[in-house]
């Protein structure tokens, strides 16, 4: 059980290593750098509740 | 920008990370990080100067860290971003202090998520007893496991932090509980363990020896710090957080002493990876056995999830004002956290976990926490100094200053001598290591910093200035 459990940590790791990557990848290319980077010091949301999570 | 792209929450034209938090997100990241401190480490001064050294730097350690919690809320509630004490360093000291600050924190909270996640694996490994396997494959899910955690969302990732962590914690309440604390001689033999004789074997040296690992007692509640840009209102919410989490964790501290001193004696307390969990084998119970077990890996689980998140917020900071490059600062469009950042040190803490041991790790990891604190105590007496009482508003007001600066500054300075006394190589090459960055920084770094944007708080003009 053990040994098994122990490889089904190897595949979760890869699959969602692999995810990341993937995901990573698909905002870089979808949003401009200027977008990605906009975030300032000190901007205080005080309407966060206005943001669709 | 795409169709798909429109449809995610950009607040305006800028991207930022979100303010979802409250306070017990921020307890669940402070107590989190520190609760594995109970289940290892904190023992490791009973090796140094036998039991009592334990309880009395579980004492003095403590009033380090409830000095650290109290000028961290002061100062904490007026400066509320991202990156916590790197932020704090960067308006009142300055860029360069701001910098090494911030190096402080990744690397404390780096090591200590190598750490946990190299002591989870042990723990499997000792718990499964079988030729063969290795703790590397329970390593890599814990590191990545919760990397992605962290970049789907800080909301999630601190709701899990808080359900797993009160289960640990609920765990040592139960242990302590049902060994009959108030009884001597059923289970605890607390005065047979611990006599004149043994009590403190290498004498008051053992005790300052001790301040090394005392330190775990508490290791990390600063991190609170880090989610000053994601609570819904930072001047109430960081205070009330972070003391209700160092009220926690005294009592929580008090508790794993009591039981582990009366139930083991301290020759084999002060070496055992598992202090916890041997004790709950010792009850005899394998119910407490099992639950102790399962809490030990918990704690590990919440440390790492939230030393991810704190170390990913100072090294984003470091990226949004170019001390590092500026491609660090991006935010997840969707998810709304510092997702660059979180991949950019995950390989980092994996390669580590594989190659370093939890010694090394520990060490490093308890270090950069000293240095920051040290840095904390001088910057509170200049925070108070160049803005004092009633020039500007502060969220929380620590009671007693300058008393609480001064002990926090006497007691680093202890530890650091207990740390030249056991890793004395180490304190000196991470000394030098900060010294040449920092050369770096001032000779090459700083000319790409915009001077100017990088100081946010509409504060007025310091006193003296």
């Amino acid at each position: 059980m053990w040994m098994a459990l122990s490889y089904a940590c190897w595949g979760i790791s890869i699959v969602l290593a692999l995810w990341m990557l993937y995901d990573w990848f698909k905002v870089d290319t979808t949003y401009s750098e200027d977008v990605l980077t906009s975030s300032r010091e000190g901007e205080l949301e005080a309407a966060s509740e206005k943001h669709r999570i | 920008m795409t169709a798909a792209a429109e449809t995610t929450t950009i607040h305006g034209d800028r991207v930022s990370l979100l303010r979802v938090l409250g306070p017990a997100h921020v307890w669940a990241l402070g107590v989190g990080i520190v609760l594995v401190g109970e289940f290892t480490g904190w023992n490791f001064s009973a090796d140094k100067g036998g039991t009592l050294a334990a309880l009395i730097v579980c004492w003095v350690v403590g009033l380090l860290y409830t000095s650290v919690a109290m000028i961290d809320s002061e100062v904490t509630s007026t400066v509320a971003a991202a990156g916590g004490q790197y932020a704090q360093a960067k308006h009142i000291v300055g860029p360069l202090m701001a910098f090494n600050v911030a190096l402080f924190l990744v690397f404390a909270y780096t090591m200590l998520e190598v750490s946990d996640a190299i002591l989870l694996g042990d723990t499997i490994v000792a718990k499964a007893g079988v030729d063969g396997l290795t703790h590397n494959s329970f390593i890599a899910a814990t590191i990545v496991v919760l990397a992605w955690l962290n970049y789907r969302g800080v909301l999630m990732t601190l709701n899990v932090n808080f359900v797993i962590t009160a289960i640990a914690y609920v765990s040592i309440i139960i242990l302590f509980f049902s060994v009959s604390p108030w009884t001597q001689g059923a289970v605890l033999k607390l005065n047979e363990l611990v006599t004149p004789g043994n009590a403190l074997p290498y004498g008051w040296i053992g005790v300052i020896a001790a301040f090394q690992f005392g330190i775990w007692y508490y290791l990390g509640i600063e991190g609170t710090t880090q989610a000053a840009e994601e609570v819904r209102s930072p001047a109430r919410s960081l205070p009330y957080g972070t003391m209700a989490g160092m009220i926690t964790l005294l009592i929580a501290a008090a508790m794993t002493w009591y039981v582990c001193a009366s139930l083991m004696p301290w020759e084999y307390l002060g070496i055992t990876p598992y202090p916890l969990w041997d004790a709950g084998k010792l009850t005899g119970s394998p119910l407490l056995e099992n639950l102790l077990f399962v809490a030990t890996l918990l704690a590990a689980i919440a440390s790492a999830n939230g030393c991810i998140n704190d170390a990913a917020r100072a090294w984003f900071s470091l990226g949004r004002d170019r001390y590092l490059p500026s491609w660090f600062s991006a935010v997840h469009p969707k998810y709304r956290t510092p997702y660059r950042s979180i991949l950019f040190l995950l390989p980092i803490a994996l390669a580590f976990a594989f190659i370093a041991d939890l010694n090394q790790a520990i060490t490093f990891s308890i270090l950069s926490g000293v240095l920051q604190y040290t840095f904390m105590s001088i910057n509170i007496m200049m925070f108070r100094k160049k803005w004092p009482l009633g020039t500007i508003r502060r969220g929380y007001t620590h009671p007693f200053h300058p008393l609480p600066a001064i002990v926090l500054f006497c007691l680093c300075v202890v530890t650091f001598f207990a740390i030249f006394l056991g890793f004395g190589s180490q304190l000196i090459a991470m000394i030098a290591f900060y010294f040449l960055i920092s050369v770096w920084f001032h000779f090459y770094r700083y000319k790409f910093v915009r001077r100017g944007d990088q100081f946010s708080m509409p504060w007025p003009k310091p006193q003296g200035y």
